[in-house]
């Protein structure tokens, strides 16, 4: 069977991106961030979604090594 | 207040990418499903990690966590309970001494741990009680999420209700058991990091820990006229002394054996929804640990859910954070919306389509995960048991019960559809029809237990347990009734919360009136099973006891393993830490 790691990481990395991009995009957005208190949760969420699909790449292939 | 969002293709986007890989999942699984084996029960080849964390996502599906916020605006901190005392002990109880004999025996459902412990007519009581709750539940579970998106994505209802059930459907029919497993991990990463930015912003806007305690220190005494401590919402166990003290009204020793004890090890112990997902594991061993392993993010999910509560009853009461529930026709507000309106408050597109996005992944899931024990139990419990008896080519039979599961799911997904309509129109039936179901679990509980560690115990005895424990339950719910099912007057205003024989006490909230119809039915039952069991012959022998019970079960030799995959040692940190945990917020 496909190792679960695999699936996961892909989705986060695809999302992290994603939302990374949306994040640095809407920098500027002063408007858009009153809601969360002025942090750019986009950019934030985006980055650590990201390092965590790319861990779970990592290790995903080490197993099959 | 207003609900409903306006998501925007960013949202949108992020939504279509985590269902795409949910279907995604089921199709590149297709290709293993050869048997009934690999469909049904996962080929028994998972690693722990994996069932370990499927194992607590069932469990965390959309009801549980908008119920659990709600509960934490409710009852503040007092909800963890639910998880330090409710599912901790259990877990590890289920996993040190009851997983042995569900993996070891063979069996592929916990219905057919019965029928080889005891005999056929108390599998076959268990397995058509079970199924016909499962898709209850599963429909239940299929209209809320269809209300949620009629309410808040703006959806229309019948399009949202067979969406979800075709997404359902499509993984769970493609790869069964493991693809329902897959998702329930997939799941549980995406509301972990769903919902933590939630809770990330809601402690800073409300200054931290600290800051949360010095606001409800004034909020509190003043919403409950002084009735309760300005620090109730941040303890646990503290005011548990006298039920008055304390929002949830119950007394510790009504939470420690209603809720610690009876229910909660009549759910994590013997519901074979969760017990499935131990049983897919690729070893006794890995079985053992499923639970173990589970119970670790499992103790640390009330900071993400039941925090974010207590953050929202904050926020009600500063009228400058313009923050509200919606009303329901009486004008109280929806607890369950807690949430959805904390998603509204603080995060703006992009994450908040990821917040809706795992809010969405949790109701599949549990559906996903009610129809596959559902599919499992029709295909080995009833079709194999009473309608087409296994052969002796072992071969031909696996492709045929491969493709009866593959139709007991379709069949599952449609049941569920009916089901969840039937809710839409007589939604209080339904939720009456769950209460009477979920009476099954306690005696159960009974029942397994002294079949596990009492070779005496019979079938006779046990069937009689079975049902016996049952109708207790169900006298004690008809007999008594929670103080807001009933108006000035001291009248019922509905049935459903029970009363409906009479009323001989009156309890001053639902949740103490579920740990005492919990508590009756598990004794009865045990009682009933005893005494009978000590009536009636021993039918099954020793021998054919072995694996079965617990002294008539060699140990496991676990010796030369390292210290993480021994279920004792893990049992034992899992154990201290839930502890810690309790004493911080005691």
């Amino acid at each position: 069977m496909i190792d679960i790691k695999i699936p996961i990481g892909l989705m986060f990395t695809v999302l992290g991106i994603f939302l990374t991009i949306v994040g640095v995009s809407t920098n500027s957005d002063v408007e858009l961030y009153k809601k969360s208190l002025e942090i750019n949760i986009n950019l934030w969420s985006g980055v650590i979604m990201l390092v965590f699909g790319i861990l779970m790449l990592v290790f995903s292939k080490k197993k099959i090594n | 207040m207003e609900t409903t969002f306006n998501l925007s293709w960013i949202d949108y986007t992020i939504m279509i990418v985590y269902f795409v890989f949910v279907l995604g999942i089921g199709w590149v699984l297709k290709k293993y499903m050869k048997s009934a084996n690999a469909f049904l029960e996962a080929g028994r080849s998972l690693p722990a990690w994996v069932t370990g964390l499927a194992f607590i996502s069932t469990n965390l599906g959309a009801l549980e966590v908008m119920g659990m916020t709600g509960s934490g605006a409710k009852y503040g901190m007092l909800t963890a309970h639910f998880y330090w005392i409710g599912a901790i002990p259990a877990m590890v109880f289920l996993a040190i001494f009851m997983m042995p004999f569900y993996y070891g025996s063979k069996a592929r459902s916990v219905p057919e741990y019965l029928k080889l412990r005891y005999d056929e007519k108390t599998r076959g009581l268990n397995a058509i009680l079970f199924a016909v709750m499962t898709i209850l539940a599963s429909g239940i579970s299929m209209y809320a999420l269809a209300i949620l998106m009629e309410k808040v994505l703006g959806w229309d209802f019948n399009i949202s209700l067979l969406l979800s059930a075709a997404i359902v459907l499509g993984y769970t029919y493609l790869g069964g058991l493991s693809s329902a497993i897959y998702n329930e991990v997939l799941q549980f990463f995406i509301i972990v990091i769903g919902l933590f930015p939630l809770v990330v912003l809601g402690l800073k806007d409300v200054g931290g820990w600290s800051g949360l305690q010095n606001q409800l220190s004034t909020i509190v005494p003043h919403i409950s006229g002084g009735q309760y401590a300005a620090d109730t919402w941040t303890t646990t166990w503290k005011y548990t002394g006298k039920a008055t003290s304390n929002p949830m009204g119950v007394e510790w020793y009504g939470i420690l054996f209603g809720l610690g004890f009876v229910l909660s090890f009549g759910y994590w112990c013997t519901n074979f929804l969760i017990v499935q997902r131990a049983m897919a594991a690729e070893s006794k061993l890995a079985a053992r640990n499923t639970p173990l392993i589970g119970a670790i993010p499992k103790m640390f999910i009330p900071f993400l859910i039941i925090v974010p509560g207590i953050i929202a009853l904050v926020l009600m009461n500063i009228p400058s954070k313009n923050f509200a529930l919606p009303l329901n026709d009486q004008n109280q507000p929806i607890y369950d919306y807690t949430i959805i309106m904390l998603l509204k408050q603080y995060l703006p597109t992009g994450v908040l389509g990821l917040g809706i996005t795992a809010l969405l992944a949790s109701f599949m899931s549990g559906m996903a995960g009610n129809v596959s024990a559902f599919n499992t139990v029709w295909t080995y419990d009833i079709y194999q048991s009473y309608i087409r008896p296994a052969t002796n080519d072992k071969e031909a039979d696996e492709k045929h019960y491969l493709k009866v599961g593959r139709f007991a799911t379709i069949f599952g997904v449609i049941a569920s559809i009916a089901a969840a309509y039937l809710a839409s129109k007589f939604g209080n039936i339904m939720d009456f029809l769950q209460t009477i179901f979920s009476m099954i679990n306690a005696p159960l509980f009974a029942v397994i237990f002294l079949g596990m560690f009492w070779k005496r115990s019979t079938g006779h005895a046990a069937f009689t347990g079975l049902l016996g424990g049952f109708l207790i339950a169900l006298l004690h719910h008809g007999l008594t009734a929670p103080a807001n099912a009933l108006n000035e007057l001291g009248q019922l205003t509905t049935m459903v919360k029970g009363g409906w024989i009479n009323i001989v006490h009156v309890y001053p909230v639902e949740m103490a009136q579920n740990f005492w119809t919990a508590i009756f039915a598990c004794s009865a039952s045990a009682l009933i099973t005893v005494v009978l069991s000590l009536l009636t012959p021993k039918i099954k022998s020793d021998n054919e006891l072995v694996g079965l019970v617990y002294q008539l079960t060699p140990k496991d030799k676990l010796e030369g393993l390292p210290w993480y995959k021994k279920p004792s040692m893990l049992a034992l940190i899992v154990l201290l830490m839930a502890t810690i945990l309790s004493i911080l917020f005691w």
